[in-house]
């Protein structure tokens, strides 16, 4: 099948420290595609520079057969990529329906119909019943469900979820596998996320790649990866599995 | 359309709206002249504030320059009927567009270069102080020695020339809140409205949710622009002078967003009950220590002082949130956050 997102040689410098270092590599339409690696090993600013929070010094990104580095985060959105942040950012005074109502207003411009779309997000995230809490009153596991709910309300064809799990008690990380299992299944969406929590990426990842120091070290199915020995040695050797 | 601006609203709060539209519309069969020009003013407050509170309280940009649009609304108008003899509802739609024409100068240097927060507001200062200074030197209409309306003593009202008495003043800005109330209504529950929200609660989170912050944020200022001109034109006809030295000068920017503050930012009622009770207190007060024989011309200042310092500390959000509880008219399930 053909790379519904192209990274191709991409760096970025923050005066002088190379947050990523020439990285390569294609997400397949319908994949769930996990990036891992220690702190500070560029996972981050690489999804900024994906998501258009940055532009790259070097290197190419294409999305759907068209370049999209350098473009604005609001662009790289309406081309059909949906983002979510890793510290979780709501739109506190607002009900969660509006916030999820918000994103869904971009493809579905009148209010009613934009409105029903947010009910079926809230639905399918296990968050219908809270739609008319104040986003700022959530929880944390609720908070992260939302962030979901928000960028799948935008209807995009490449989902960027930025450690969704981190912070989440077992039972917690275990239903968000659930539903992002589930989303990729019904919708085909695909789906590229930042873990950090093993557990999680072995269970739900389809292709994993693994960034050390901004360079890529590793690439290949999760069972492969987890062998391999400079990924044992850089980062899972010092970080349980 | 009708049907659809009522959608969603409570059964009750349209029975309440009615209710005091209709005690608003029958005041003038009691009140005096005296009570009419102090309602007069509350609802000019009303109407400023909530203009003012689409940039603000729906954008979340915050403008310590609206007098700008009040002036400009002003001096339009009433030049337009001095110079030419145009009256003010011709003289308005002209009024409204050079004020979304200046809306859209400040909004596209300080959203276009990213200057936000008191930076924004330092930058809207700037521009009404720059229009103070630069009417005062206008010869055209008059400079500093001040623009006047014809005045004559008025036995009857002609609503086409805006030139009449207290009570048709009173309806005409009766009608404006109305319709400033339903055109933010509008707003604030259309696409535009959740845009707004979202930049304001989070840019970064609504620029990653496809939301072109600039275009939305230069709709807000134009609009807040356009919505606060025709106040002007009103200030002007009813007070029959302008000069730069009052009509831009900054506590005119200051009143205006008081009512909304006390009201609460960002609600539809805010600007409306801030400005009944900040007003309302204030001219009652005025006129108590008028009865015991107290001159004290600073006292409503310093009124207007207490009054921001109780609301800042004890309902941070305005007076307005904890009543919609009360009343049962707010969406959220949750208490506010404190």
């Amino acid at each position: 099948m053909a790379a519904l997102l192209e990274v191709m040689n991409v760096s970025k410098n923050f005066s002088g420290l190379r947050a990523v270092a020439s990285v390569t590599f294609a997400v397949p339409e319908g994949e769930i595609f996990a990036v891992i690696g220690p702190n500070g090993a560029g996972k981050t600013t690489l999804f900024n520079l994906i998501a258009g929070m940055f532009a790259p010094d070097e290197g190419r990104i294409a999305f759907n057969g068209a370049r999209i580095d350098g473009l604005s985060p609001d662009v790289v959105c309406r081309r059909g990529i949906g983002r979510t942040f890793q510290l979780v950012r709501p739109f506190p005074a607002l009900t969660v329906e509006d916030n999820v109502m918000v994103g869904a207003l971009l493809r579905r411009p009148d209010v009613p119909s934009a409105l029903r779309r947010a009910h079926e997000v809230l639905s399918r995230l296990d968050l219908f019943d809270k739609r008319l809490h104040l986003a700022g009153t959530l929880t944390l596991p609720d908070r992260k469900r939302l962030e979901v709910a928000r960028a799948l309300a935008t209807e995009p064809k490449l989902l960027l979820l930025d450690e969704v799990m981190a912070g989440l008690r077992p039972t917690e990380t275990d239903r968000m596998v659930e539903i992002i299992k589930r989303i990729n299944k019904e919708s085909g969406l695909t789906i590229l996320l930042i873990e950090h929590v093993m557990r999680a990426v072995m269970s739900v990842a389809t292709r994993v790649l693994v960034l050390h120091h901004g360079a890529a070290i590793a690439e290949g199915p999760p069972e492969a990866v987890v062998r391999d020995p400079a990924v044992v040695q850089s980062y899972l050797g010092v970080e349980a599995v | 359309m009708m049907a659809r601006l009522l959608h969603g609203v409570p059964r009750h709060a349209l029975y309440l709206l009615a209710a005091v539209l209709a005690g608003l519309i029958v005041t003038p069969l009691f009140a005096d002249d005296y009570l009419l020009t102090v309602l007069i003013v509350i609802l000019y407050f009303a109407y400023t504030g909530q203009a003012w509170n689409v940039l603000m309280g729906f954008a979340g940009q915050l403008s310590l320059g609206h007098a700008l649009y009040v002036g400009f609304g002003a001096y339009a108008t009433a030049a337009l009927y001095v110079h030419f003899g145009i009256g003010p509802w011709v003289g308005m739609p002209v009024a409204i567009l050079i004020s979304m024409a200046c809306g859209a100068i400040i909004g596209f240097l300080a959203f276009r270069f990213g200057v936000a927060g008191v930076y924004f507001a330092i930058l809207t200062i700037a521009f009404s102080e720059f229009a103070r200074i630069g009417f005062d030197h206008f010869e055209w209409v008059s400079g500093s020695s001040g623009l006047f309306l014809p005045v004559a003593n008025y036995v009857s009202n002609d609503l086409l020339n805006l030139r009449g008495q207290p009570v048709m003043f009173y309806y005409v800005i009766l009608a404006m809140t109305v319709v400033g109330f339903v055109l933010c209504h509008a707003l604030l529950r259309s696409r535009v409205g959740y845009f707004w929200q979202a930049i304001r609660e989070d840019e970064v989170a609504a620029r990653s949710l496809g939301i072109d912050t600039f275009r939305y944020k230069m709709i807000a200022i134009v609009i807040s622009a356009g919505m606060t001109a025709p106040a002007g034109m009103f200030y002007a006809f009813y007070y029959n002078n302008l000069f730069p030295e009052q009509t831009f000068f900054i506590l005119r920017s200051i009143e205006i967003i008081l009512g909304p503050i006390i009201g609460g930012v960002g609600t539809l009622f805010g600007p409306i009950i801030g400005a009944f009770l900040i007003t309302g207190l204030a001219e009652s007060l005025q006129e108590l220590l008028t009865f015991y024989g107290l001159d004290t011309p600073g006292a409503k200042r310093v009124f207007y002082g207490i009054c921001l310092l109780l609301v800042v500390m004890i309902l941070p959000n305005g007076i307005w949130p904890p009543i919609a509880r009360l009343l049962r008219l707010d969406k959220s399930r949750d208490r506010p956050e404190r």
